[in-house]
Order: structure tokens, then C-alpha cells, then sequence
């Protein structure tokens, strides 16, 4: 699947990360994110997968009493964004992100769509017509909605809200976008048109998706991590991963003797 | 093809253990009778209430035209020459409200706003319960705070207001509000899934941002039910505006001038010494259902907005 090899985008340095309480989720994890390449975090529940990806875009700031302990270092800016001199808003404005269950605004398909390009205070409305139709269109929904761009956005189906939170993230140009689950709460026709939709992305931006499902990492990704129990197991290439894993543990995860 | 002949099972009897228990099956009816009872008792109340203020006030209709009651500028039903127009009364009831709701509904949310989506856990344990006493004050000893220190010191900034006025009790009123109006919103917007606010954060909104733009309008229909809760209060509020609106009938929309509410005209005759089965008297059952029909109002408005705004997520 990889074909040449790309610039790092972001790179985990020796990250360790503690919710509240103390209980500490992620244990040392190192690994880089390939410019305009799919990486996939895949392990059972409670891995830290998803407690990972959220660290990239601050996520965890929004409760208190969690605390990151290492580096994701972002380029081309070489910065730790998990400085404390680091605004994670700034971080957020770059770095946008799809959650597990559609969750789109109580607003129309249009505004929902806008809601990045307004929080950066867009006024103009030639801009914001022409982002959000880019936007739907990258998310292939926009021939679905064109005519009803003012109807709200609660009353699509979950696999269409699910494209509209796609394209939400997509409307600010962001540089790397996080996937976190996308597809679990979603029936087999509507995974697929997201999965389509996710490698159509990666001309576009870098991916980091965490999944549940095996064969969807083994589909869109190029590279894959094992995590389990808060440590990274194994990165790879998706392909030597999923054939030729060299380490027991993930072995033994791939083909279902465990978890 | 073999055709089958369809015979009907024979009844069997029935054995001891899987008969029906009497006793089980008359405990749980008599159960079921009492509780009904309880909750018929609300709405046996609320029945008998709209009855007899609409035979009393067909008594007071017989005496009064309809016409008169909802256009003569006048209600003077305990003067010699009795005027029986209900305006001035309707007119200090909703010029005390709407200086209330003015008060009450913009401070009202912002708390709401600010406990639900920016107080740390710690501040809002504190200063809800705080706020939620603020219910517990007798509405008399707002009253007196309203004529006593409200209106003298109105008095500093408007020095013509007379002791008496609209102003003073409605500001009160709307204080006395808040906390119906921020308890009931804040419910609403902590209700809001988280993953709708971790939605607005990861686009890079700030917190206000998220407050406003998607908090707020996802928990509208609360917080307009909160809002419709605090008009029916300010609406039905007596104890304030009696003490310190004045208990002068006053056709006019002015705040600096006094004037009395429809409650406050129904505590002053209830109170008084007129013969029951006087026109008088009768007249506050009259003006009693007037109050009803604004409440009912209201409320079915802001059913009706409600549901216009419904949300679901």
C-alpha cells in the first residue's frame, strides 16, 4: 500500500498521559504520523487507543485534573503541542476531529457545516457559501442535501450526519484530522461510503483513525499500531501487520485469539 | 394433498397453583384506586377552581356588560359611581411583569449559563444551593424590600418617583425570578450531551462560543419553559406589588407611576369588609378569571414555542 515514503506530519515522543484519579492510560507511546497517509490505532477496549488520539487535539483539556506527560510534536512547526505555552484552541484550529457517534449541532445542514469558518469569525458570505459547498462535496454529501442546505441537520439519516460531521471538520482546511471510531455507530452502506470517503482524504490531509473493526484498518490504512493496555504493542506497515506481525501479542490479536 | 381436520382443543381444568390469586389481584386494584385518587385530587382542584370562578363571575356578569368590563378606562367597583373596566388593572399587571421579566430574564440566563457551562463543579455546588434559597424568602419581605430600600433608593436617581410606583416592586419581582428562571435553564443546558459541546471544542471554539452558538440553542425549549415559568410568577406575583405598586387603579404603562395589579386589587376587596353577593365583591372573581386566562395564555405559548423548538439528540 505505501508506495513512496512521506514526510512526518507528528510524532508521539515517549508520551504518557494520567486521567484524574492518577490512573495512567498511556504508558510511553512513540510513534510518528505520515504526512497524507491513514494511520489506524487498532486493540481492545480500554486499550488507550481512543485516550491517544484525543491527546492531538487537546481533548482532555476540556476536564480537569488530567495531565499529559511527553511530546506529540507537530511540523512543519517542530512545536510540542502539548506545551503549556500552546493554545488548544490554536491546535484545534489545525487539527480537526469526527467522533464516534454523529454528533452535528442543533442547527440547519448549512450552519453546521459553517460552525468552524464562524468560530474563526468569517464574515463574508461568498466565503462561506462556497467552503461549505467544497466542504459537502469532499464529504460526498452534497448532492443528498443541495436543495435542502436549510433543513436541520437532525433530520438526516445517521450514516448522512456522520458526512456532515466530516465535512464540518473538513470546511477549515484543517492539516490532520482524527477519526475516532467513525463508522461503529453505523450500518454496513454507510461504513463503507465513509470508508471511501476517508481514502479519498488522504490526498488531502493526514488521518489518524482509531477502530475497533480489524478489516476497516486493514482497508484504509497504511500503517497501523497495536496498542493494548496503554502501551504501543507494534507499529507497522498495514500489510506486514495484518501478514506478518512480528510480535506475538498482536499475532495473536489479528487472527482472534484474543480480545 | 392431505386436508387436515382442525379440532378444537378440549377445555382443561385449571390447577390449584396456576389459578388466579384473589387476594393479590383485589390488594392490587385497591392499590391502583388509591392512587388515582391522589392524582385526581390536583386536577379535582384545579376543575373546581375554573368552575366556581366562572359561576361567580357569570353573577358578576349579569350585573356588568362584557363590553363595559373589557373597554371602560375606569375600575372603581367600591365607589359610589362604580366603574367595572378591568384595563387599569390588566395594564399594572403587565407593566410590573414586563419591568420583572426585563430583570429576571437576562440576569436569569447568564447565571444559567454561566453555572451550567463555565463554574467549576466546586463553585457551582456552592452558589447553586445559594441561589436556590433565594425561593425560600417569604414574597411579604421582598415586598417590604421593595418599599423600604428598593424605591428610596430609586428616589436618589429619580427624585420625582413617587413612594408608591411600578418600578421598585417590578425590579424586585424580578430578582425574586432569577432563581426560578437559572435553576430551570441550567437543568436544560447540562442536559445537553457532552458530545455536542466536545463537537463545538474540537472545531476550536472557546468556551463562550460553544455556550452560545450550541449549548444555548440546543436547550431552548427548557429554557423557554423556564421562561414561561417565570411570567406566570411575575404575572401571579401579589405580595410585591401590593405593598409597593400602590392600591390605586391606574390606566397607564408608565413604571414611575403606582398603580394596582389585578392581584393585589383581589387581596385589598378579600381583605376588606365587603358583604359577600356585593357587585364589588363579586367583581374579584371576575377579575380572578381575567389573571387565569393570561396565565393559560402564556403557558400555551410557550407550549407552543416549545414544541416549535424541540430538539432531539
Amino acid at each position: 500500500m505505501v508506495t513512496t515514503t512521506s514526510p512526518v506530519k507528528a510524532e508521539s515522543r515517549d508520551l504518557n498521559f494520567y486521567y484524574n484519579g492518577g490512573h495512567k492510560a498511556l504508558k510511553g507511546i512513540t510513534m510518528p504520523l505520515y504526512e497524507k497517509r491513514i494511520t489506524a490505532l487498532i486493540g481492545p477496549s480500554g486499550c488507550g487507543k481512543s485516550t491517544f488520539l484525543r491527546c492531538f487535539n487537546r481533548m482532555h483539556d476540556l476536564y480537569p485534573g488530567n495531565k499529559y506527560d511527553g511530546q506529540i510534536v507537530m511540523h512543519p512547526d517542530n512545536t510540542n503541542i502539548l506545551d503549556n505555552g500552546v493554545d488548544p484552541i490554536e491546535v484545534r484550529m489545525r487539527i480537526s476531529m469526527v467522533f464516534q457517534k454523529p454528533n452535528p449541532f442543533p442547527k440547519s445542514i448549512y450552519e453546521n457545516v459553517a460552525y468552524g469558518l464562524r468560530v474563526r469569525g468569517e464574515r463574508s458570505k461568498r466565503v462561506v457559501d462556497d467552503k461549505v459547498e467544497e466542504a459537502l462535496k469532499g464529504a460526498a454529501l452534497w448532492d443528498e442535501v443541495k436543495n435542502r442546505l436549510h433543513d436541520l441537520a437532525f433530520n438526516l439519516s445517521g450514516g448522512q450526519q456522520q458526512r456532515l460531521c466530516i465535512a464540518r471538520a473538513l470546511a477549515t482546511d484543517p492539516e490532520i484530522m482524527l477519526f475516532d471510531e467513525p463508522t461503529s455507530a453505523l450500518d454496513p452502506i454507510a461504513t463503507a461510503n465513509i470508508e471511501e470517503l476517508m481514502s479519498e482524504l488522504r490526498n488531502k490531509l493526514t488521518i489518524l483513525v482509531v477502530t475497533h473493526n480489524m478489516q476497516q484498518a486493514a482497508r484504509v490504512s497504511d500503517y497501523t499500531a497495536y496498542m493494548y493496555l496503554g502501551e504501543l504493542i507494534e507499529y507497522d506497515d498495514t500489510d506486514r501487520i495484518f501478514t506478518n506481525p512480528s510480535r506475538k501479542e498482536t499475532e495473536d490479536y489479528i487472527t482472534g485469539k484474543f480480545g | 394433498m392431505v386436508s387436515q381436520v382442525l379440532q378444537k382443543p378440549a377445555e382443561l381444568p385449571i390447577s390449584a397453583r396456576l389459578a388466579k390469586n384473589v387476594r393479590r389481584h383485589i390488594l392490587e386494584r385497591v392499590i391502583e384506586f388509591i392512587l388515582m385518587l391522589a392524582a385526581l385530587s390536583a386536577v379535582a382542584t384545579t376543575i373546581s377552581i375554573v368552575v366556581i370562578l366562572l359561576y361567580e363571575s357569570y353573577t358578576f356578569f349579569e350585573h356588568v356588560s362584557l363590553f363595559d368590563f373589557l373597554t371602560d378606562t375606569e375600575w372603581t367597583p367600591l365607589f359610589e359611581n362604580a366603574h367595572y373596566g378591568i384595563l387599569p388593572l390588566v395594564s399594572g399587571t403587565l407593566t410590573t411583569s414586563a419591568i420583572a421579566l426585563a430583570v429576571a430574564i437576562p440576569l436569569g440566563t447568564i447565571g444559567a449559563i454561566y453555572l451550567s457551562e463555565f463554574a467549576s463543579h466546586r463553585t457551582r455546588e456552592i452558589v447553586k444551593p445559594i441561589l436556590e434559597l433565594l425561593v425560600g424568602v417569604p414574597t411579604v419581605v421582598f415586598g417590604y424590600f421593595a418599599l423600604l430600600f428598593v424605591t428610596p433608593l430609586l428616589q436618589k436617581i429619580f427624585p420625582e418617583l413617587p413612594g408608591f410606583n411600578m418600578l421598585g416592586p417590578g425590579i424586585v419581582m424580578g430578582i425574586m425570578i432569577i432563581p426560578y428562571i437559572s435553576s430551570m435553564a441550567e437543568d436544560a443546558m447540562r442536559a445537553v450531551p457532552m458530545s455536542m459541546r466536545e463537537g463545538s471544542y474540537a472545531m476550536g471554539a472557546t468556551r463562550f462560543q460553544t455556550a452560545i452558538r450550541v449549548v444555548t440553542p440546543a436547550a431552548i425549549s427548557g429554557i423557554i419553559a423556564a421562561y414561561i415559568l417565570g411570567i406566570s410568577r411575575a404575572v401571579g406575583e401579589t405580595m410585591v406589588v401590593a405593598l409597593a405598586a400602590g392600591q390605586q387603579p391606574n390606566l397607564t404603562f408608565n413604571p414611575m407611576e403606582s398603580a394596582a395589579t389585578i392581584t393585589a386589587y383581589i387581596v385589598q376587596v378579600a381583605m376588606g369588609d365587603l358583604p359577600h353577593g356585593s357587585i364589588g365583591y363579586q367583581s374579584i372573581f371576575a377579575a380572578g378569571l381575567v389573571l387565569m386566562l393570561m396565565t393559560l395564555t402564556f403557558n400555551i405559548i410557550g407550549h407552543l414555542t416549545r414544541k416549535r423548538f424541540r430538539e432531539v439528540y
